[in-house]
This record gives C-alpha cells, structure tokens and sequence, in this order.
C-alpha cells in the first residue's frame, strides 16, 4: 500500500472548460485510491448549486468560445459525462469530499438548501488548509 | 501459458479517461481476493492508467494484451 495521497482542488472557474477538469482529475484520483479535497469558491460555486447544475453545460471562457461548439458536439459524440456527473462518481468510488465556500454564498445569496446534494459541508478557507495538508492543490 | 480464471469481466470499451480507470475501481469490489478481473477497453490511455491504479491501490496486473485496437486485462484482487 502506497502512503496516502491526496489531491485538493481551489474550483474557482465557472466555465467549462475548466469545469471538466476538475471532474477528470477529482474522479480518476479517486479511484486510484487519493483522498479528494474539492473547495468551490466564487465562479465555481454558483455551478454547485442546484440550479446551476441544471444550467449545465455552463458557458466556456470566453478566450477559447469559437472551439466551444466542436468540443460540446464531440463530447456529446463521445457520451462523455457531464463533470458534474464524474464528481458524483467519484464520490461512489472513493474518498472525496465537496465543500462550498461560506463567504462566497453570502456573496451570491445562496442558501446551504440551495446547494446540490453532493455538496458535504459548507467551509471556510482555515477548514479546507486544514483538510489539504500535505497533499496536492491545485487552483483551477 | 496456464489457463486464467476470469471471475468478471468488465467491458469498458467505448468508454474515455478516466472512465475506465473508474469502472475498474468499482469492479474490483465486486470480486473475492484472490480472483481475477478481465478488463477491456479501447481508451488508448487504458494500458498506462490501469498499470499506475493497480500500483497506486496494490493489486495486481497478470496480463495485458492489445488485440487491434481493444486492450483486454487481467487483474487479481490482492486485497
């Protein structure tokens, strides 16, 4: 047995783009036996809410637009999952835990209720430091 | 080569990264310790990314073979 590793992800972006992946690296990290640490926080959290996770796909950034059609056709094509949809299969294959960001929802005026139910806890910044100690982190 | 017992087979063709990886994951469990896994899968990162979960979660990797473009597996549950 490897020693335990873990994998933290600042999900910041609201596009995408970005958005896939976070599903990506959160699922294949934990299937491969990682502890998975995602923090929403800002553009992020408003995709983890459960209207914004019927608004999905969200927009891609504007910098990469003209190949956003392509790749939505493609991912279609491919029936590749929504990266929504990969985090909560990642949480059925491993350890992950999603956390939204307190100061954020105050920002935005979303409620805990309004959260999407893989969403585990509402944190703050010392909480998710804490859970990602010694681990990988990425800001995405 | 000696006859393999093949406990389940997950065929995961068709199936992108990390897809496989994942199916492999929860398959696993679904087999005894000390049974095998057969996995096939057409993702060309399959090979790679199977090879570094069975290191990363200690089982173990009897056999791999590339018939055309589907790479078929065999796993043994270690623990």
């Amino acid at each position: 047995m490897g020693e335990n590793k873990k994998l933290s992800i600042i999900v910041f972006s609201g596009t995408i783009d970005k958005l896939m992946p976070v599903g990506i690296l959160a699922s294949g990290a934990a299937a491969a036996g990682y502890e998975v640490n995602l923090f929403f926080t800002f553009w992020g959290l408003t995709n983890i809410t459960k209207q914004g996770i019927q608004n999905q796909p969200a927009p891609i950034d504007k910098n990469y637009e003209k190949f956003g059609p392509m790749m939505m056709q493609k991912m279609q094509e491919m029936k590749y999952p929504m990266w929504y949809q990969l985090v909560e299969q990642a949480k059925e294959v491993g350890e992950v835990k999603v956390y939204a960001c307190s100061t954020t929802m105050e920002f935005f005026g979303i409620k805990r209720e309004d959260l999407a139910n893989f969403v585990d806890d509402v944190v703050g910044v010392a909480t998710f430091l804490d859970r990602a100690e010694g681990g990988t982190v990425l800001f995405i | 080569m000696t006859e393999v017992k093949v406990a389940k087979t997950l065929d995961a063709r068709g199936l992108y990264c990390p897809g496989p990886v994942m199916e492999t994951a929860k398959a696993i469990k679904q087999i005894q310790v000390g049974e095998v896994l057969e996995v096939l899968a057409t993702d060309p990162a399959a090979k790679p990314d199977i090879e570094a979960w069975a290191r990363r979660t200690g089982q173990q990797i009897l056999d791999i073979q590339q018939q055309g473009g589907v790479t078929r597996i065999l796993i043994k549950r270690v623990k």
